[in-house]
């Protein structure tokens, strides 16, 4: 898989071989890859991928079963958490609650031995970067969710960290609120140019916020790129049933050339799409986004018939499920133009969508 | 308006209130108010010519706490009751000291345990509660005695030989303070150490604070409330003890239980007795009523910032 990379290939972490079991259970199967600098990278995965198994070992938190990790290409491994010029964005953002918020921000610059005067104007500084300069002597309990994140990221942030380390820092806040943040944490990555590496189990995030994302299921990598890529070229069933919303219909593989494949499907029609991990013969199934679908159905593509059975109205969408012979299809269409309505439930329709629309993908 | 007319029938709960509250009440009357009436009733009696008292105003027993009074009814002021005071309130504080440093450790490596460990440890905490005071401090008369465990053993290394006895010195009561009141320092520790979010140490060696730093300024302060709890657990009654200067101080060196118990019992001396008592117990209360006084205008210090 080309791993598109950004301009700067300067690599900040370097995951080598890295495992992770606790007792018998195998939290993290061997895993490598490269975070480059002045990247936003992002691990999701379902709760108990690993993904936060993995945070907590370039933190220090835990320690690797097998394989290294490097930091601007020195080995940690030996390091203490308090050794390492990582910091981290902690989920419940444990801040210090007999603190002030100044003194929350300044802990790390004093150990780090930063003397008094550059310390305050750095403190300021970050106070500054995330809008918060008002509430300099406020105690945490004070703060709303937000303020602490943001206080959470500027304690993170004064000690210029050569990787900023995020534990899904929006999951406690409500949803409008991590919609601005989503912007602001975006932001506040690229005016200070410093790594992010952010966990979360949130798709949507992940594609919005991400330079490259790796995808973990199961303890193992399943698919590392940009989001475009992850969602356009999905390596496997997991990813793409992970990423975004699919159809998925069973595949029967004809023939295979190249990365191409022609299977024949329950539709009954036979088609010929781009292929990953599929066999002659193997069971497949064919992936198919339900925006790629039109309704009603275009000229040249694969067309079939069904009934509506269920209208969801989203406003600027409407999704609908069709039932096309047995198989029910997930439809998303744009209501582009205002006399655009909803079908009804019970109509018929024809419907069609594009082969090179389609993956299909080794079950 | 609306009103509806009131139904005959059951009263409502309100009245029923007083009644409801009246075991507790009787229960206060009668454990704390009375006793304690009592003794401050006595305390300002007469001494009787044969032990106990008589009903005969006198300020006389507060004022034996600070002066000997001469055959021709002058004052001359004798510190032998203040030394005792002394003694109690330096031995109080030095067994809540040493309970602090000693438990602090202890707690901590029980909360870090599995949770059955942890459950069987706090246990074996309190363990000691359940066997008789006296065993338990007279248990240390073997082990610090002439002929008791440390003594022999010293002997047997060569060591020290002609040591004195260990027991019947503040010494030995200091041990046997710390040994009594120590699982009460123990469980407020555990309790705040407990409460303590594991991230926020994570958060601490995470911004570059060293394993000495995060306890000096991370796990030590948010265990304060603890610890302080902890302290007047301890302190409070220490200043009351009466077993360990009995079995241990011999009678030799005394605190002010064992002074109070000795005006009730051998020196007959009951108003004197009582006189003590109050002034401990106003002594106490002052100390509470500071330490709450202190604690609310901080809270009212951080909720108004």
């Amino acid at each position: 898989m080309d791993m598109s990379r950004p301009a700067q290939h300067k690599k900040a972490v370097e995951i080598k071989d890295v495992s992770k079991a606790f007792g018998n259970f195998q939290a993290l199967k061997p895993v490598s890859f490269d975070i480059y600098e002045n990247e936003f990278f992002t691990l999701l995965g379902p709760s108990g991928c690993g993904k936060t198994t993995l945070l907590r070992m370039i933190a220090g938190f835990e320690q690797p079963s097998t394989g290294e990790i490097a930091l601007r290409g020195t080995n940690i491994q030996a390091l203490p958490p308090h050794k390492r010029r990582v910091n981290t964005v902690f989920q419940s953002y444990a801040l210090f609650p007999h603190m002030t918020l100044e003194q929350n921000i300044a802990f790390g610059l004093e150990n780090l031995g930063w003397p008094k005067e550059r310390r305050m104007a750095r403190v300021a500084d970050m106070l500054r970067l995330v809008h918060m300069e008002k509430f300099a002597t406020r105690k945490p309990q004070q703060l709303s969710g937000g303020q602490r994140q943001r206080i959470a990221l500027a304690r993170a942030l004064a000690p210029e960290p050569e990787v900023l380390l995020l534990d899904e820092p929006l999951s406690a806040l409500d949803l409008k609120l991590r919609q601005a943040m989503r912007d602001e944490l975006r932001t506040l990555q690229r005016q200070t140019g410093i790594t992010f590496v952010f966990v979360t189990h949130d798709q949507e995030e992940a594609l919005d916020m991400s330079d490259r994302i790796c995808v973990l299921g199961d303890g193992e990598i399943q698919q590392l790129g940009t989001p475009a890529d992850i969602y356009e070229e999905p390596s496997n069933r997991f990813v793409a049933d992970f990423i975004g919303e699919t159809n998925f219909l069973d595949a029967e593989v004809i023939s295979l050339d190249g990365d191409r494949a022609t299977v024949s499907i329950p539709l009954g029609v036979t088609l010929n799409a781009p292929q990953k991990q599929a066999a002659v013969g193997d069971r497949a199934v064919m992936s198919i986004r339900p925006e790629k679908i039109s309704l009603p159905s275009q000229d040249g593509q694969i067309a079939t018939e069904g009934t509506i059975i269920g209208a969801n109205y989203l406003g600027g969408y409407t999704h609908y499920v069709v039932d096309a012979n047995g198989t029910l299809l997930r439809v998303s269409k744009r209501n582009s133009q205002s006399r655009d309505r909803t079908l009804e439930v019970g109509q018929s329709v024809k419907l069609s969508f594009a082969a090179e629309s389609a993956r299909i993908l080794g079950a | 308006m609306n009103q509806r007319p009131k139904l005959p029938g059951w009263p409502k709960l309100s009245d029923w209130n007083v009644l409801g509250l009246l075991p507790a009440h009787l229960i206060m009357l009668m454990t704390l108010i009375i006793p304690v009436g009592i003794i401050a009733l006595v305390s300002f009696s007469t001494r009787g010519p044969y032990g106990g008292f008589d009903y005969v105003f006198t300020t006389a027993p507060y004022k034996q706490i600070l002066f000997n009074e001469g055959w021709s009814g002058e004052l001359e002021f004798n510190p032998q009751y203040l030394i005792v005071v002394a003694r109690t309130v330096i031995l109080s504080l030095a067994t809540t000291i040493i309970c602090l440093a000693l438990s602090f450790p202890v707690a901590y490596f029980i909360s870090l345990q599995k949770t059955s460990a942890k459950m069987l440890l706090i246990y074996l905490v309190t363990l000691p509660f359940w066997v008789s005071m006296i065993v338990r401090v007279y248990s240390w008369i073997i082990i610090l005695g002439n002929d008791g465990v440390i003594a022999k053993a010293l002997r047997a290394l060569g060591i020290n030989e002609n040591m004195g006895s260990l027991l019947f010195t503040d010494t030995a009561m200091l041990i046997g303070l710390v040994y009594s009141y120590i699982p009460l320092m123990i469980l407020p520790v555990f309790a705040s150490i407990e409460k303590l979010d594991p991230a926020l140490v994570e958060a601490s060696h995470d911004l570059y604070g060293s394993r000495l730093t995060t306890l000096r300024r991370v796990i030590l302060p948010l265990c304060r409330p603890g610890m302080a709890a902890g302290a007047i657990l301890v302190f409070v009654p220490c200043l009351g003890a009466v077993l360990e200067p009995v079995l241990l101080g011999g009678g030799k060196t005394m605190m002010m239980g064992n002074l109070i118990q000795l005006q009730f019992g051998a020196a007959r001396n009951w108003p004197l007795g009582a006189a003590i008592s109050i002034v401990l117990m106003c002594a106490v209360m002052v100390f509470l009523l500071w330490r709450g006084v202190q604690a609310m205008r901080k809270e009212g210090r951080e909720a108004s910032a």
